[in-house]
């Protein structure tokens, strides 16, 4: 259960949402948010916080950004129609395209912004954390087109099932490191890369690859991905003739998630509906959908929704999606689903399979199963609003799901 | 206000008088640290009166499955402590249950999330019903820390302050005002139990927290045998040992032993 908020507070709340209150001071987004870490840390997040204040608003940094971002990554990224699934669904279906971004997913939109301020900052050396392997292999993209040397955490299990992205980032020079410690998924990986920045706070920069952690990573990857929900408001109006009636995202720490959902926040009449891995079922252990089933605690530097036990030990989360397979969830989220301005809802497994396959079928786009979450959200919700308009953020590209795949939907197939 | 041991002195007062006394004695107080119900929970009691036979103060781990400050002893131990089901709740009820009680002033060294599992509201009487004097909290940086320390306030038990090498100066003065107990200066960049030679620009730091500390200073991580203490002994006020004393209790070795081989007089 997230906090509730009385009716009079939740409005005070969003409309300092609204004023772009949030974070505040202390990196808070209502009563979720912060900054936990050891005091090892305190100095590198101060400095940190300083660097994202003044490079982010900087014109000749956001033009250095601008021009990778077109240039490299290839934005803006297109506004599809879906002419097949709209008519099989009854409504008017559009995909923003991550899919297409350079290395395949909206992760890069984050890592190159994160590696130039990086650079500004003076970091002689880059950590990451990778679930998916979208993450390792965007911050690696973007350290080998800064000349940043590069090491990444990807936990054991993920390497296994997300192989074709391991050796991606091998030959985009990073060193990965397999962590075989604690549930050798995202979450193992993030308390490794934390450990190593830990070891040397002022000379290494920790690219964390979600709106997640302590304060201002949450605000800054929310300002790093917002760029999709900017393009995708824009391009609605241009080639759909309006805004949509609702949008839909998969969560898993929330980064594809807030970049779209935030440029509609003000946009009272467009729902907003985020998709968690609702995995095999809803025990606690067998999915890894956070603000439908959590409840709010500590993990990795923030106060946010949490998969925990009464002990608030951090639970093992089970998805078919390494991208979503995360006890946590940003910050930001948890606030907009405490002040109802955002809805979350979730799609197992076998929902989210069905809903890939139909996509490639129908659209010809093998979406990543992550994405594939949204879609199934979007269906459901076409079902009972016959006629509306539907974005969905498509956030990334399966092919490195094949592996996965092969097992699950090819199974017997081949 | 009132306490446990009935000195009239609060928990944390108690901390900083067995340091104290220790460094009276001509030598760094041994602040012993141990993983609960690691090796094993049902020795937990018998490992803990053993532990603070020979240690001025004793910290108490609480496992956690995501100890982001701890090198792998640390974590090994606490993942083990959690297979046997130990928690809080069971740590807090050993303690209240063990008699007789350590001499030894007890802190419990929690990560956030377990004491806000088990309740704010309840954590402070519960804590001090149990004999601890003090929590360390080590994903808990100050700016964080004002509900968890006026609750723990209003029965006594105090909350430390850790201070690191690359802390600035004016933050140590702030930190070193604020603390209670005593003043955790960790010794390095780095997660626990990396073993550590303590180099000419880390004693200098060490002199700076204790001259502007106005409760006694201990220095952790990496602190594994004789040598450090002795290269330490005149900067701080006490040593606190945690990885080489936890991998002593998993080898099944006698911790005394262990302990008073630090010892300098020993």
């Amino acid at each position: 259960m997230a906090i509730l908020f009385e009716a009079g507070e939740a409005e005070a709340l969003m409309k300092r949402e609204l004023a772009g209150e949030f974070p505040d001071a202390r990196g808070r987004f209502g009563p979720y948010g912060g900054r936990y870490v050891p005091e090892t840390l305190v100095p590198a997040l101060d400095r940190l916080a300083a660097g994202v204040t003044r490079w982010l608003r900087d014109p000749d940094f956001l033009a250095e950004l601008n021009a990778q971002l077109s240039q490299w990554v290839g934005r803006p990224t297109p506004l599809s129609p879906a002419p097949t699934l709209s008519s099989r669904w009854g409504a008017q279906v559009w995909f923003k395209r991550e899919d297409l971004a350079h290395t395949g997913a909206h992760k890069i939109n984050n890592a190159i912004g994160q590696a130039l301020l990086a650079k500004r900052l003076g970091a002689k050396r880059i950590v990451a954390e990778t679930g998916a392997g979208q993450h390792g292999v965007a911050t690696a993209a973007a350290c080998a087109r800064l000349g940043l040397p590069c090491t990444v955490y990807m936990g054991a299990v993920d390497c296994e099932r997300q192989a074709p992205n391991v050796g991606r980032m091998k030959l985009l020079g990073a060193t990965v490191v397999p962590v075989t410690g604690g549930d050798q998924t995202l979450r193992a990986a993030i308390d490794e890369a934390l450990r190593d920045w830990v070891a040397d706070p002022n000379g290494t920069y920790y690219l964390i690859g979600s709106a997640i952690g302590p304060h201002p990573y949450p605000y800054m990857v929310r300002e790093l991905q917002s760029v999709i929900g900017r393009e995708a408001r824009e391009q609605m109006i241009r080639q759909a003739g309006g805004l949509p009636d609702a949008v839909f995202a998969c969560v898993g720490g929330g980064s594809n998630s807030i970049g779209m959902f935030h440029p509609f926040i003000a946009d009272r009449d467009v729902r907003l509906i985020g998709v968690e891995a609702g995995g095999r079922g809803p025990a606690l252990g067998d999915n890894s959908a956070t603000l439908t089933l959590g409840r709010p605690g500590v993990l990795q530097g923030c106060y946010s929704m949490l998969l925990q036990d009464e002990n608030g030990q951090i639970q093992e989360t089970h998805s078919v999606s390494a991208g979503l397979d995360y006890p946590g969830v940003a910050p930001e989220h948890a606030f907009l689903m405490s002040a109802g301005r955002v809805q979350y809802d979730s799609a197992t497994d076998d929902e989210a399979l069905e809903s890939l396959a139909e996509c490639c079928e129908t659209e010809g786009i093998l979406a990543a199963i992550e994405s594939a979450h949204a879609f199934c959200g979007a269906r459901k919700w076409a079902a009972k609003n016959p006629g509306s308009r539907i974005l969905v953020c498509l956030s990334g590209r399966g092919d490195k799901d094949m592996p996965t795949l092969q097992r699950t939907l090819l199974k017997g197939k081949l | 206000m009132t306490t446990a041991n009935g000195t009239g002195a609060t928990g944390h007062e108690t901390i900083g008088a067995a340091i104290r006394a220790a460094k009276a004695r001509g030598e760094p107080a041994l602040v012993a640290f141990m993983t609960a119900g690691f090796p094993e929970r049902a020795r937990f009691t018998a490992d803990l009166a053993r532990v603070a036979s020979a240690a001025d103060v004793v910290e108490i781990g609480v496992p956690f499955t995501d100890p982001m400050a701890d090198g792998m002893t640390i974590q090994r131990a606490s993942h083990a402590a959690l297979v046997q089901g130990v928690s809080l709740r069971w740590i807090l009820e050993e303690l209240t249950a063990m008699q007789p009680r350590p001499a030894a002033p007890l802190l419990l060294m929690s990560y956030l999330n377990p004491l806000l599992a088990y309740g704010l509201d309840r954590l402070p009487g519960a804590a001090r019903a149990a004999g601890v004097a003090g929590f360390i909290v080590p994903d808990l940086p100050f700016e964080e820390c004002a509900d968890l320390k006026s609750a723990l306030q209003a029965e006594g038990v105090g909350l430390v302050q850790m201070v690191t090498p690359v802390t600035p100066p004016e933050r140590i003065a702030m930190l070193c005002r604020e603390a209670q107990g005593f003043i955790y200066a960790v010794t390095m960049t780095g997660t626990t139990g990396k073993a550590v030679s303590v180099p000419d620009e880390v004693l200098d730091y060490l002199r700076l927290v204790k001259s502007l500390a106005p409760i006694p200073v201990c220095a952790g991580f990496g602190i594994r045998g004789r040598e450090q203490v002795e290269r330490l002994r005149d900067q701080v006020d006490g040593v606190i040992v945690g990885s080489a004393l936890v991998e002593v209790l998993e080898r099944g070795e006698d911790p005394v032993a262990f302990l008073r081989g630090l010892r300098l007089a020993g």
